[in-house]
């Protein structure tokens, strides 16, 4: 019985890696792992894009491993220290891809086949700060904006606002006819109080790109009349949010929005593909409202995604394969229309098939474009520029903290450690 | 005869064999122990007096307290965090102790209906998962789908209803009665052993004296289980200290609204473990993981020199 017992313990403690690791180096195929953050792209990956890949490359096996978005980059960093990360991972812009690289754990793309596919804007988020050497693929940006219910304004009986007055007013009427929630937006998950609140308006009041450079060159502080106001507009939208808004969590609002229970939904355009496969009416888009008509529209456009290789990778060759080929024309429509809302970086123009996909991305043409204020060299010290906009931005449409308060606690913040380049 | 076996035994005293059976017996839980809580435990009170210098790891000290304590921001927090903290623990100490002790008072009355039933049924949460409890108290409370606000409406109470997970003032106080009623059991099932130990005797003797009822639970009982409260606060309060799953699971990691339910363990995981676009920092985790050791470690010396000792003891 004990000999049975111990050639058991010695069977699976000792032969079994053994084993592994001897079916591990007969395979003939390189097993390639994408670290990503896009949980709700799993389907797509499996079903469109590896497929489409493995298909010209026999050989090569991609595996996409998504986790949680905001656990991402601590988890993501612990493995490449640890050695364990996969071999291609998704760039998160600016700044906090920009320390991987610094650290040695990306590796420069700068002579990959097809890097040359996207213009210095497109590679600009995943480039160093003197733009010579790139080191992710750029593969998407995404939209900030306003999905609306379009059979709810016809119900209501109400047009697209183009200015802020416009845009309160239609607020207003649907809270008076009460059938619908003007707003569908919580602040219990912070995140949303910025991203779609104060990323989303900002670029209006701060003139986007101009408002942002200035205040990287330190010309103007976030307690400038410019960059309070968007919270002043915040602070408004706090009566058209639905009963209990401090508690309505992410999912919550997208929720209200696709039972077409809410009429508005301040969007990036990623939620374009979930909202196409969970509403049934009709939607569309609108950019943010400008100040007074015939303003300047800006929008943000925010390059969010990019694909890197683990510099200390397995599979450098198999996974360089990849990375070109993400590059490609064809990725960039296999992407774009798969994932409507991520929209290319790539030179080549894609051809989208989604109508509230184009409807975003037609915005480009009249209006100017920016990325978000806190994601490039403010976002780099402690506190965190992001989460603290994040925090404040909630604080604002919850009323426990006045605009200017909460611009100067962010000013604070930003001058505890960042001293603008004379 | 006798004489050389008082002999014997004086001069070669009694040889016993080796014990080798509780080095062996004892070996598994102390390697286990040692390896997944005594070595990390050790290592992160190392880390604490690490940081990175220029890229390496390198001794600074006690710096990285200096910082913790010195640092406007991360001293906010901390302070922040130790506060709520200590509201978490009052909580627990003001509720869910006193309401467990009651419960144990009540099972334990003689001719109880149903008992051994209302016994499991306010156990049941404990052996839930936090993650469990977590999400369904979130949804009971949720003011578009929850429970709570319809059946508040049913008996008239509608405008007392408040999104309490939403709001800085309440957040707290929420987050700590759903771990209220999670952990009710415990003082509970250790109160109620311990009421069940007191001997017959004793109490047939208080009612001979006239002592019934509610004096008897004052004047005989609540003596008698004395210990067992203090043991059970001792247990409340390293709980508290070390909590971090329920709010994590109910307030995210950011333990908002504006950092109200943030205690210990959760600034200690950003901290470490960083938090979307903030990196996670070890060696200031660590330093924060040292000083929650040490307050915890404080509190439980506070119990067993200062009031342990000078609690009575009675033996029947």
């Amino acid at each position: 019985m004990t000999r049975i017992l111990k050639s058991i313990l010695f069977a699976t403690t000792v032969l079994a890696p053994a084993g592994l690791a001897a079916t591990g180096a007969s395979a003939q195929t390189a097993n390639l792992t994408i670290e990503s953050w896009r949980n709700d792209d799993l389907p797509i990956w499996q079903k469109k894009i590896i497929p489409a890949f493995e298909a010209k490359n026999p050989g090569i096996k991609v595996t996409f491993a998504p986790m949680a978005p905001t656990e991402y980059n601590s988890a993501v960093n612990a493995k490449l220290d640890a050695g364990t990360a996969g071999d291609l991972i998704t760039c998160r812009p600016f700044d906090l891809s920009l320390a991987m690289f610094q650290k040695g754990q990306l590796a420069s793309l700068n002579d990959l086949p097809g890097i040359s596919n996207f213009s210095d804007v497109g590679k600009s988020a995943w480039s160093t700060d003197d733009g010579k050497t790139t080191f992710c693929v750029p593969m998407a940006s995404v939209i900030h904006g306003f999905i609306y219910n379009k059979k709810a304004f016809a119900d209501v009986g109400v047009q697209i606002p183009k200015t802020e007055d416009e845009f309160f007013a239609v607020l207003e009427k649907f809270k008076k006819d009460g059938k619908y929630i003007p707003l569908a937006m919580g602040t219990k998950d912070q995140w949303e109080a910025a991203t779609m609140g104060y990323y989303n308006i900002g670029p209006n009041y701060w003139k986007g790109e101009d408002g942002r450079k200035a205040l990287i060159a330190g010309k103007e502080k976030l307690t400038d009349a410019d960059w309070v106001e968007p919270y002043k507009a915040l602070a408004k939208w706090k009566p058209y949010l639905g009963d209990g808004f401090e508690a309505q969590t992410y999912p919550d609002s997208q929720n209200l929005f696709t039972l077409g229970r809410a009429a508005i939904y301040p969007a990036g355009s990623w939620e374009i593909a979930p909202f196409k496969a969970q509403a049934d009416f009709e939607m569309g888009a609108f950019p943010p409202p400008v100040k007074k008509a015939g303003d300047t529209c800006y929008i943000s456009d925010h390059n969010d995604i990019g694909i890197g290789l683990n510099a200390k990778g397995k599979n450098l060759e198999a996974a360089k394969k990849f990375l070109s080929w993400v590059a490609s024309p064809e990725f960039a429509d296999l992407y774009a229309n798969a994932a409507p809302g991520f929209f290319s970086l790539n030179s080549t123009p894609v051809k989208m098939q989604d109508a509230l996909a184009q409807e975003f991305v037609s915005w480009r043409q009249n209006c100017k474009q920016t990325i978000r204020p806190s994601a490039a060299v403010v976002g780099r010290g402690q506190p965190n520029l992001d989460l603290e906009m994040w925090r404040v931005s909630a604080n604002v449409i919850n009323g426990t903290q006045t605009p200017e308060q909460a611009a100067a606690e962010t000013q604070k913040g930003l001058d505890s450690w960042y001293k603008p380049a004379k | 005869m006798s004489d050389t076996e008082i002999a014997d035994i004086e001069t070669v005293p009694v040889k016993r064999p080796t014990r080798w059976h509780i080095a062996v017996f004892l070996a598994p839980a102390f390697l286990v122990y040692t390896a997944v809580m005594i070595l990390p435990l050790i290592e992160t009170l190392r880390l604490s007096l690490f940081n990175i210098v220029e890229g390496q790891l390198a001794f600074v000290g006690l710096s990285n307290f200096k910082v913790l304590f010195g640092d406007p921001r991360l001293s906010a927090d901390f302070w922040n965090a130790l506060r709520n903290n200590v509201i978490f623990f009052i909580i627990h100490m003001l509720v869910q102790n006193p309401v467990g002790i009651a419960i144990a008072a009540m099972l334990s009355l003689p001719g109880l209906r149903f008992a051994a039933f209302y016994r499991s049924a306010i156990f049941v949460p404990t052996l839930l998962s936090f993650v469990i409890v977590g999400f369904i108290w979130k949804l009971i409370l949720s003011p578009i789908w929850g429970i709570a606000p319809s059946l508040m409406d049913l008996v008239g109470l509608k405008w007392a209803f408040a999104p309490w997970l939403g709001k800085a003032e309440t957040a707290l106080i929420a987050v700590s009665l759903i771990s209220v009623w999670q952990y009710v059991g415990i003082p509970m099932m250790l109160i109620y052993a311990a009421l069940l130990n007191i001997p017959d005797e004793v109490l047939e003797a208080a009612e001979c004296d006239g002592i019934t009822g509610w004096s008897q639970f004052w004047k005989i009982k609540l003596p008698l289980i004395l210990p067992s409260i203090g043991i059970v606060s001792v247990l409340t309060f390293v709980g508290n200290f070390n909590a971090f799953d329920l709010v994590y699971t109910v307030q995210g990691a950011l333990a908002g609204p504006n950092g109200s339910t943030d205690i210990l363990g959760t600034l200690l995981y950003r901290t470490f473990f960083g938090f979307q676009n903030q990196m996670g920092d070890r060696s200031m985790g660590a330093t924060i993981a040292a000083v929650m050791f040490l307050i915890i470690l404080a509190g439980v010396a506070l119990y067993l020199f200062v009031i342990q000792r000078r609690m009575r003891r009675y033996q029947f």
